[in-house]
């Protein structure tokens, strides 16, 4: 994956810049907003993450002008306000996904894994496969190795966004927003108790679990 | 000399002196009124009584003609009392005196009306009065003079001037002890509340402002301005009481990921046991983040008021989604979550903002209830009530459990970071939604009541 760092402070873009590569990806930097433009669209990036507070030209501008040159290439935007105006400003702009400093590595990094995915799947799906464990969007049954499991509204709409991202790491913070569509800050993991139901429904009983913990970042539903 | 100047410049001191001036103005102006009416009820007696003689004269001389009249005048001035004033004068054709007690006839001309004031040489004291009369002519061409001596006017005019000098400068004299007394009982007062205040300023937070119990208007400026420090002062507190709870409570992760960072460098044992090691600190150190989220989050919501991001929420369904969210914890105490009341309630406010709020309440109770106990939700059209089976809070600590960082006696041995009411409390206060605590005897229930200003119409379903 090819990305662009359009970050004013040296610090914090050396630290994505490091941590991408090391995660096997490449990343270009520009520090100043209109370099980052010029960047943005000549080369051909996988995901852009820009802050939203630049000198001179500001996150959300560059947002705008590139959207408006027909480029699609997912944004992500990075600040320090955080509260859902901001948020709601930044993805009115055309960002595709907002993140709030200060942040966990691990939490970028699974958010510029989803925003590729989603890219890569735009095709429309009735069926979600992960090895024996199968998903229909039609008839909402899921299936472990033929065997019916029987899921609520919520731990359907939990595996099928993990199952959309199989293979990837999912943060509680992600699953929250988007399996709940509530940006908050829950005191208690209670995210952790719905993924232990979930994991005693689709795993409990099989050989093969699917639903791991990474610790220190979130899920993963893998083989 | 500073003192003098310190006077001068003092506005006490200052309108004493005006309101003497005005009052010695006022008494000057009294005075020379008694006087002018004074010289004026003299003068007319000296005229009527210089009436009445000539009066008396003329009838004799009617009766016994010009030697009548001479006799008369002799008569009178031998009865005539030392310190009389009266003067008579009969004079012939050239104003030679023929009888009286006046030496010479008066140089100056009589009036029309015959009227003459004069000057009367005083032989014996070699002082000069002023007289009055009036003159006539009698038939077979001869002069009358008939006056007084008016030195008594003088004397009174004299009085009355010496009263006024004299009283003018005794009542400045007056004015002006006044005046300083005044200012010092006055700047005396004030001076004590300047010299608190100066030490309030340098620092002695706990210093007041000293009151006589008097009750008048600087004991009351004393109250207020105590009352304000007292205010000040919990203020104060409080912002210490915050940042010695942040201190407090991030001194004791932030030592523990110290020490986790510190054993794991030190690298005994195995890899594993290192990994495990940092994902401690790392957990320590995301907790703390998280400690400083939440704080500026309180801190950016209470600085809100715009509500610029304010749409229609309905409430009923978004008790749903958090009761949906929370069930499988309560689940694992086999508490049950019980859920009644309207089914379309819609309020005007932030989606998000409102349903941390609630989050944070279900969130509290479930903590704070037994294992298999219920908690009941109850969703009016003005309120939302979460009644839970807990420990209750106590009555005292009703006000202070929204404080940041505060922690009951029986909170203090869970986990929580003290900032979940807070929270809830400055979301309530950004939605004009009124907290009421209620103890139930075991329970608490936490009422959240809605404006009415806030309660809206259906509008896009967002939930």
């Amino acid at each position: 994956m090819r990305m662009l760092i359009i970050e004013d402070d040296p610090d914090t873009a050396s630290y994505i810049k490091k941590g991408v590569e090391e995660a096997g990806h490449s990343a270009d930097h520009a520090s100043q907003g209109k370099d980052g433009l010029l960047l943005a669209s000549t080369e051909q990036y996988d995901v852009l993450i820009i802050d939203r507070m630049l000198p001179e030209m500001d996150g959300l501008t560059i947002v705008k002008t590139i959207r408006a040159s027909e480029n699609t290439t997912p944004v992500l935007i990075l600040s320090a306000l955080g509260e859902v105006d901001d948020r709601v400003h930044g993805l009115e702009a055309g960002a595709d996904d907002y993140l709030v400093k200060p942040f966990a590595f691990s939490e970028l990094m699974a958010r510029l894994e989803a925003l590729r995915r989603r890219k890569e799947v735009e095709a429309p799906v009735t069926r979600l496969h992960v090895d024996d464990l199968e998903l229909d969007l039609l008839s909402r049954e899921v299936k472990r190795g033929g065997q019916l499991i029987d899921l609520q509204p919520r731990e359907f709409r939990l595996l099928e966004y993990l199952m959309r991202h199989h293979g990837q790491v999912v943060t509680r913070t992600m699953l929250l927003e988007k399996v709940w569509d509530y940006h908050f800050d829950p005191q208690t993991n209670i995210i952790d108790v719905h993924i232990s139901r979930l994991r005693g429904k689709i795993d409990k009983g099989f050989d093969k679990p699917l639903l791991h913990t990474v610790r220190g970042s979130g899920y993963v539903l893998r083989v | 000399m500073e003192d003098l100047k310190r006077l001068l410049s003092s506005s006490t001191f200052r309108l004493t002196l005006v309101y003497m001036a005005l009052f010695m103005v006022s008494v000057v102006v009294l005075l020379v009124f008694i006087y002018w009416s004074t010289a004026a009820s003299i003068e007319r007696q000296a005229d009527e009584t210089i009436e009445a003689e000539i009066r008396g004269l003329a009838e004799r001389y009617d009766s016994d003609g010009l030697s009548g009249l001479s006799a008369q005048i002799g008569e009178r001035l031998r009865r005539q009392q030392p310190g009389d004033a009266s003067i008579y004068l009969l004079a012939n054709s050239r104003f030679s005196p023929l009888v009286g007690n006046l030496s010479g006839w008066p140089s100056r001309k009589a009036d029309d009306s015959g009227w003459i004031d004069f000057r009367l040489g005083d032989d014996s004291s070699g002082k000069v009065h002023m007289a009055r009369a009036r003159v006539f002519r009698v038939r077979g061409n001869f002069h009358l003079l008939v006056g007084r001596n008016m030195s008594e006017l003088a004397k009174t005019r004299q009085t009355i001037t010496h009263a006024l000098i004299w009283g003018s400068l005794i009542m400045f004299g007056l004015a002006l002890l006044g005046s300083v007394m005044m200012n010092r009982s006055v700047t005396g007062r004030i001076d004590t509340i300047n010299r608190a205040s100066k030490e309030i300023m340098s620092g002695n937070l706990a210093r007041r402002i000293p009151s006589r119990g008097s009750g008048d208007e600087f004991d009351q400026l004393s109250e207020n301005l105590n009352h304000m420090l007292d205010q000040i002062e919990l203020l104060m507190d409080g912002v210490r009481r915050v940042s010695d709870n942040i201190a407090h409570d991030l001194r004791t992760p932030l030592s523990r990921l110290r020490q986790r960072l510190e054993t794991a460098r030190e690298g005994n044992g195995n890899e594993e046991s290192r990994m495990d090691l940092l994902d401690l600190a790392l957990q320590e150190a995301d907790g703390m983040l998280k400690t400083f989220n939440a704080l500026l989050r309180i801190a950016r919501i209470e600085s809100e008021t715009l509500q610029s991001t304010f749409t229609k929420v309905e409430l009923a369904g978004l008790l749903r989604d958090v009761v949906e969210l929370y069930e499988p914890v309560a689940e694992q105490k086999s508490q049950t979550i019980e859920v009644a009341g309207e089914t379309l309630v819609w309020i005007s406010g932030d989606r998000d903002l409102l349903f941390q709020a609630v989050a944070n309440l279900f969130d509290n109770a479930i903590k704070y209830s037994p294992a298999s106990s219920a908690i009941r939700a109850e969703l009016g059209t003005t309120r939302l009530e979460l009644c839970d089976s807990g420990p209750g809070i106590d009555e005292a600590e009703h006000d202070k459990v929204f404080q940041r960082f505060y922690r009951t006696d029986a909170s203090r041995s869970t986990s929580g970071s003290g900032l979940g009411l807070s929270l809830v409390k400055a979301v309530a206060a950004l939605h004009k939604i009124d907290i009421e605590l209620t103890n139930m005897e075991p329970g608490l229930c936490v009422t959240l009541v809605f404006d009415k200003l806030m309660i809206t119409k259906p509008g896009r379903q967002n939930n």
